[in-house]
């Protein structure tokens, strides 16, 4: 038992062609040992939330009653990514694990769905948001090692509040941006050893050694998928994170959590659309 | 790579008596057993090497599942009953003479008399790049080699490829369909009756099977109803040479004709997917209308719409739409002698 599967080609090369089955489970069971983990040391172990005082302080007063965090166009994207990426994993896995049906055409399509859905939030964030608003910067890495020391019991200081997302969304983003650009580019590619209306079909785009590789790649990344998203589907439903859930949806956060868990230097606050 | 060896790779052999046991033993070794009827696709696999299981349960003498029995105005066939027996037995010529046609068009009389309708159901697909060893789609890999723009793909699918394009090669398959039969499945948790058109399912479903048996089912008989029985049949068998070959396109159809209206129609279709096609919109188009040249037209016309045919096997296409006209009208001259 490995990782990769692999076999001999016509020209008796050895080349890979797909993961082994198996780390669905893998994946799976991993997802949910986090999440039974985290709601453990969540329940009884973790310390409340301290920050530091910010430079800049606001009055409450002086900020609207919802504060803006999520663009329609933005949330929109979120949704849609997100019912695609549920589509690619059920057409995916079930299959895989017994549950037998007709799953390619429903595969692709989902792909086609998730692909556009990316390109449009690349041009999106790229001209139309803060770009940076979502990948760690300094501030955050010097709080995760002061908050890193404080949940050892060693002293440091408190950490700031956070500027738009916490240095947990980021990450996230970053790990869905790796798996994510990952099926995306290897699925437009594998979609031309299948049918589409959309291509002519050509097995002899690549070489063995790389369309193996490439279906060992979108195999990796698609089971990563089923962890990370196990595990953001348990924070969506945390208590503490309704809040942030609730403004993927509506577009919208209290002011109280935001100045709880925010440094307005960091995130300017608006009003609602 | 297929090296034919003729000699097989060592596996413990089980020859149960019972239906019981031989049910406890698949149980028991799951995905690792191989189910043997009468071998004739068992022994390619095996004397090629390319199939290696570690069990192989011998059906060959369990009685139970052998020959052919009244039920309820039709007939339960045992999934050992050979195909000679079943093309010679009275009630299935006399009422299910499509069925004796199929039976008798599969292979050659010793195959025939080795092979049983269970196993001619049952097989594997006939591609030779699948059945030369190479890690396909449907041996667990990531190609089709059937279908690559230098594939040599005469005799694969036109209809329903996804994937894979190999084709169901059974001849008593679309006859089964005709004549709406039921396909009796058991396994250790019990029994279940499946239609004999979902029996069989294409790469979609599962591209590593032709039918719905997962490692611990058995397929123990097979019942047909009285339903057809005494109805005018059709078949026909397109194959390179007469004797000993699978079908390039067979048809069969069953149809209730009130003079010259059809009342009702049952087709079927194999060789041309990955499992026998049944032509339910030909069937609803042509139910009331007269069985007439035009009607016959309009049919095989239908029939053939959304044939994706690969570099080689475009002759298909109009091959299947002149089959299922001549199931709709009807040729002067038997289909099939015997």
């Amino acid at each position: 038992m490995g990782i990769v599967e692999w076999a001999k080609s016509p020209w008796g090369q050895d080349v890979p062609i797909h993961i082994f089955w198996y780390l669905i489970w893998v994946s799976a069971i991993a997802g949910l040992v986090f999440l039974v983990g985290h709601a453990i040391w969540a329940r009884y172990f973790a310390k409340p939330e301290e920050f530091a005082p910010g430079p800049v302080q606001v009055q409450a007063s002086s900020l609207p009653e919802r504060v803006a965090r999520h663009s329609l166009a933005a949330r929109m994207f979120h949704w849609v990514m997100a019912a695609s990426m549920f589509a690619l994993l059920i057409t995916a896995f079930l299959p895989k694990v017994g549950v037998k049906f007709a799953w390619v055409q429903w595969h692709w399509i989902a792909g086609i769905v998730l692909i556009a859905s990316i390109l449009f939030h690349i041009v999106h964030a790229s001209f139309f948001m803060d770009f940076w608003a979502i990948w760690p910067d300094r501030q955050d890495i010097k709080d995760a090692g002061n908050r890193l020391l404080r949940a050892l019991g060693k002293p440091a200081p408190p950490p700031r509040r956070f500027a738009k997302y916490p240095l947990e969304n980021k990450m996230y983003h970053a790990a869905i941006v790796l798996t994510g650009l990952s099926v995306a580019i290897t699925g437009f590619f594998m979609m031309f050893r299948v049918r589409t209306p959309l291509f002519t079909r050509n097995p002899y785009l690549f070489g063995d050694m790389t369309w193996g590789m490439m279906y060992v790649l979108h195999g990796l990344a698609g089971v990563g998928l089923i962890a990370l998203i196990t595990i953001h589907v348990y924070f969506a439903v945390r208590p503490e994170k309704l809040d942030i859930t609730k403004s993927m949806i509506f577009g919208t956060m209290s002011r109280e959590h935001y100045l709880e868990h925010h440094d307005p230097e960091r995130w300017v606050a608006g009003p609602a659309e | 790579m297929a090296i034919i060896r003729d000699i097989m790779p060592a596996f413990e052999l089980f020859q149960p008596a019972t239906t019981e046991d031989a049910l406890g033993l698949l149980d028991r070794y799951g995905s690792q057993a191989w189910v043997l009827a009468g071998g004739l696709d068992s022994f390619d696999w095996l004397k090629d090497r390319i199939k290696r299981p570690s069990f192989v349960i011998d059906l060959s003498q369990i009685k139970e599942l052998r020959g052919v029995r009244p039920l309820d105005g039709g007939v339960e066939i045992g999934a050992m009953t050979t195909l000679t027996e079943v093309v010679r037995d009275p009630t299935i010529r006399e009422k299910f003479g499509l069925l004796a046609e199929g039976a008798e068009s599969a292979a050659s009389p010793q195959i025939r008399n080795q092979g049983t309708i269970g196993g001619n159901v049952s097989q594997d697909a006939r591609c030779w790049y699948y059945r030369g060893g190479w890690k396909c789609y449907r041996a667990g890999g990531n190609i089709c080699f059937a279908d690559t723009p230098t594939a040599i793909n005469r005799e694969h699918a036109i209809l329903g490829a996804d994937r894979c394009v190999a084709v169901n090669p059974s001849d008593s398959a679309p006859a089964l369909i005709a004549l709406d039969a039921k396909m009796v499945i058991r396994n250790s948790k019990g029994e279940r009756v499946v239609d004999a058109e979902d029996y069989f399912i294409g790469p979609g479903t599962d591209i590593t099977r032709m039918t719905v048996l997962q490692p611990g089912d058995l397929l123990t008989a097979i019942r047909i109803p009285a339903t057809w029985a005494g109805a005018h049949f059709y078949f026909e068998k397109i194959r390179d040479r007469q004797v000993w070959d699978f079908p390039l396109v067979n048809i069969a159809s069953a149809a209730v004709f009130t003079g010259d209206r059809v009342d009702r129609i049952r087709i079927a279709v194999n060789g041309v997917a990955a499992h026998p096609v049944r032509l339910k919109e030909v069937e609803a188009a042509v139910t009331g209308k007269t069985r007439d040249a035009a009607t016959a037209d309009m049919a095989g016309q239908m029939a053939v719409q959304g044939a994706q045919p690969l570099r080689y096997n475009g002759y298909k296409v109009p091959l299947m739409r002149n089959l299922v006209k001549r199931a709709i009208r009807g040729v002067e001259e038997p289909a099939w002698a015997s």
